[in-house]
């Protein structure tokens, strides 16, 4: 039982952090954008929000929490929505090839997080910014200790809510709003969506880089609340960001789906760890990372299933990942 | 009558070639306009500019009895000017209301219910019938084209325009079109019908204006006009050239063509029992409103085509054209070619079939013969040369035989495309717009090189769009129109005033021609 509870408490924080990624390719995906960046951009949320962590409380005597917070969140958004800025600039206003842009975005978001994680890094091994941790990890008072109950479902960080919050706010958006219609047909057929007067660059723009935005909160949560505001230079963020991109599929680009497609993603993760507990059996550490396919595995289900169904509305946007050119006959 | 809008000696060019010339033309208030012309007459160009596609070279645009700018469809929309192109612009995983909704002014509350109403009213008023829940995806061609009209409507158009609106629909469903027309026309909108075809003209045109060639021809009231009238003015006077015709001499028959029928993807019969025979030693010229299934024939006998059951294509591949015969339908494609049919198609894109456009010469000589060489090994050889010689013999402007077939103009890139196919010694060559885009001079190299062809005893099957050249170029014309021969005439003897009526008029079964 004990070992139920921790595997529970221990997806959904994971699912969050894949949520956040997944939520913000979303947006992107639905303007036409294949922003393959994603783990590049959640590299560059997650380090941009830790450096501004650590330099607050080394550098203020008295930190106060909810700024650090809101600083966080700041300097994270910036920094990844300017990395959809140069994924936007790339391939709407260059018309360069998405996929080669997104992937070289991965590798320039990790480089710059791992480069200047250097700096403060300074020769150790990790570095910390506990403050901003303990305002990120806080648990919601009173209700996370009520029994077993309160502590799976109000045991978390506010970001794991706001993330809930989020995709019913996005399912809102894009379905019953006049702009959220509009995205939806800049994604689906640009020329079209061009002849009813709207402006298609102008919502591929704002749409990537509020997109990368969101993804970029994802990487900030796994530093600060996940990884227990701890930097070290890893590959960690790369292998979730990915992870996110196979969650939109898994979604099939529906915010709502992404809340449990989230959470489950982050119980067969973890699978690995508590399931023989469970069962009262050893695996052999080999087979660890055989398991941790099985997200994956998951969305290759999803993906020949949604196929051989043939059913439009489960098909990504119809026009993802080709740039739109108005006099291009 | 008041004049809703009219267009005063306005003209286009695109590049180097004049869409519209000098064109003046009046569209009243409360009138079903008819727009008539061949294919490339500009009738597109012209209504486009009324609908903020293109904007005019020159001249001007009145709407309502003051000159007008229109630089986009929203200018156009202001003005109560709605097109309906001929291909729909509808968001497929939307439903009927989401694509209506889609842009309207944002004074407007985004209430899709209200919305949903509103269209509703337009239905009820103008006899439409629509499910505002349907996706467009799961929608007919007639239901996509009425939900266009209704989106149209619902932004307040007054003047209506629509790009050849019965191409796709069924007689049934033209019919219905033509009634919801009637009714706009009453209600005191403006309708123009793009179109090339007569009998509907006559039906449900007040009056109808002429294109020929960019220019305006003239506009005839429809109780005045009969079909030879409007023929006529559509195709012109006959233009001498001065092409090559050698008599054909001692023809074999090399094709013969039995109750061939194609039906689309989309369930329209575009091919309908086709019947007849090819022989070598002869051009049989194949005219015919664009779209009336010429592509579909010769992908058909080039087996890229899937054909209905029944049809059959009988091949006779030896020298004096008896013995046993191939049957052509079922095969691989690659099989018919290298049993001698060849086929050059030269889409409106021109590169889309046939040639790659980023290889150069020598590549896409190899696009034909890649499976030979040695081993896995290509043979890179003989293209080369065999593009040397092309590049020689037909004069190719081309900085290099590897530079990108992509980066030479349009009438080199047909030579290319020609060049190969001849190159393989057919016994049977199809061309299909084999001069389209292309100046005087570049023709006639390709005449000549057909006429070649045909002296060497190939059959050869010529699509063209200039009833000039096809009178002047073939021994034989057979004309589709609505996927069926509407006639086979000797080309010798036959006008294009014929040939020109045949092409707009499905004769009626049983009737023959002379």
């Amino acid at each position: 039982m004990s070992s139920l509870i921790a595997w529970i408490i221990r997806a959904i924080p994971f699912g969050t952090i894949i949520m956040y990624g997944a939520m913000g390719e979303t947006v992107t995906e639905k303007s036409g954008n294949l922003n393959l960046g994603v783990p590049g951009i959640m590299y560059l949320g997650g380090f941009a929000g830790f450096a501004s962590a650590y330099f607050y409380e080394n550098s203020v005597a008295d930190p106060i929490p909810l700024v650090s917070i809101l600083l966080t969140l700041f300097c994270c958004i910036v920094a990844s929505m300017l990395g959809g800025l140069i994924f936007s600039f790339l391939t709407i206003t260059l018309r360069a090839n998405q996929n080669v842009t997104g992937l070289a975005l991965t590798t320039f978001g990790m480089g710059v997080a791992n480069f200047f994680g250097v700096f403060i890094l300074n020769g150790k091994a990790y570095s910390a910014a506990p403050m901003a941790n303990a305002a990120y990890i806080r648990k919601i008072p009173v209700l996370s200790e009520l029994g077993i109950a309160g502590q799976i479902v109000f045991g978390y960080g506010f970001l794991v809510y706001a993330a809930i919050l989020l995709a019913v706010l996005l399912h809102w958006f894009l379905n019953k709003t006049r702009v959220g219609l509009n995205l939806r047909a800049v994604g689906e057929n640009p020329a079209t969506a061009d002849a009813a007067g709207i402006n298609v660059t102008k919502y591929k723009y704002l749409a990537t880089c509020i997109g990368a935005a969101i993804s970029g909160i994802g990487g900030l949560y796994y530093v600060l609340d996940y990884n227990s505001g701890i930097w070290a230079t890893t590959g960690q963020i790369e292998a979730l960001g990915w992870l996110a991109v196979a969650l939109v599929i898994f979604t099939t680009w529906r915010p709502l789906n992404a809340i449990w497609g989230a959470y489950l993603f982050g119980t067969l993760y973890w699978l690995y760890q508590f399931l023989p507990s469970l069962m009262g059996f050893t695996v052999a550490s080999y087979v660890t990372d055989l398991i941790q396919m099985v997200p994956y595995l998951v969305t290759i289900v999803v993906l020949i299933v949604t196929s051989l169904r043939k059913k439009k509305e489960n098909q990504p946007p119809e026009h993802l990942g080709l740039a739109y050119f108005r006099e291009e006959r | 009558m008041e004049c809703a809008i009219s267009l005063k000696h306005v003209t286009k060019t695109f590049g180097s070639v004049v869409a519209n010339k000098d064109v003046s033309l009046d569209i009243y208030k409360g009138e079903i306009l008819s727009l008539l012309g061949e294919n490339g007459s500009g009738k597109t160009t012209l209504l486009n500019m009324i609908a903020g596609i293109y904007y005019p070279d020159s001249g001007e645009v009145w709407v309502n009895g003051k000159p007008v700018e229109i630089r986009s469809p929203k200018d156009a929309y202001n003005l109560g000017i709605g097109m309906i192109h001929q291909h729909f612009k509808l968001v497929d995983v939307f439903t009927a209301t989401e694509n209506i909704a889609l842009g309207l002014d944002r004074k407007e509350a985004f209430d899709l219910k209200e919305i949903r109403k509103k269209a509703q009213a337009i239905c009820d008023k103008y006899h439409f019938e629509m499910d505002f829940d349907q996706k467009v995806y799961a929608m007919s061609v007639s239901q996509k084209q009425t939900l266009e009209i209704i989106k149209v409507l619902y932004r307040g158009a007054d003047i209506l325009i629509l790009d050849e609106p019965t191409a796709v629909l069924t007689p049934q469903e033209t019919e219905k079109l033509f009634r919801v027309i009637s009714n706009m026309r009453d209600d005191g909108k403006s309708v123009v019908i793009i179109t090339h075809k007569l009998h509907e003209v006559l039906e449900i045109s007040d009056r109808v204006s002429i294109l020929r060639k960019g220019e305006y021809i003239g506009t005839v009231d429809t109780k005045d006009a009969d079909e030879s009238i409007l023929t006529e003015m559509m195709v012109g006077k006959k233009v001498e050239l001065n092409i090559e015709r050698p008599e054909p001499e001692n023809p074999v028959k090399r094709l013969d063509v039995k109750n061939l029928s194609v039906i689309s993807a989309e369930g329209i019969e575009v091919l309908h029992d086709i019947n007849f025979e090819a022989y070598g030693g002869e051009i049989l010229g194949i005219a015919g409103v664009s779209g009336n299934g010429q592509k579909e024939l010769l992908e058909a006998i080039a087996g890229l085509q899937p054909v209905a059951a029944g049809g059959s294509v009988k091949y006779y591949s030896s020298e004096d054209g008896k013995g046993d015969a191939m049957e052509v339908i079922g095969k691989n494609p690659r099989v018919i070619r290298n049993a001698g049919i060849h086929m050059s198609f030269v889409p409106e894109d021109r590169l889309g079939m046939g040639l790659v456009g980023s290889m150069g010469m020598t590549g896409n000589m190899m696009l034909k013969d890649y499976e030979k060489g040695k081993w896995f090994l290509t043979d890179r050889k003989s293209p080369r040369n065999l593009a040397e010689q092309i590049k020689e013999e037909l004069a190719v402007v081309t900085p290099g035989i590897n530079t990108p077939v992509s980066r030479l103009s349009g009438g080199n890139v047909q030579k290319v495309l020609v060049g190969r196919e001849i190159s393989a010694a057919p016994m049977v060559l199809m061309t299909a717009y084999a001069v389209r885009g292309l100046d005087i001079n570049t023709s006639y190299t390709i005449y000549d090189l057909l006429n070649q062809q045909k002296k060497k005893g190939v059959a050869v099957i010529y699509v063209g769009e200039d009833l000039d050249v096809l009178l002047a170029l073939s021994d034989r014309i057979l004309v589709l129109c609505g996927g069926r021969v509407n006639g086979i005439v000797d080309a010798r003897k036959t006008n294009k005033e014929e040939v020109g009526l045949l092409m707009t008029k499905l004769r009626k079964e049983g009737e023959k021609s002379e």
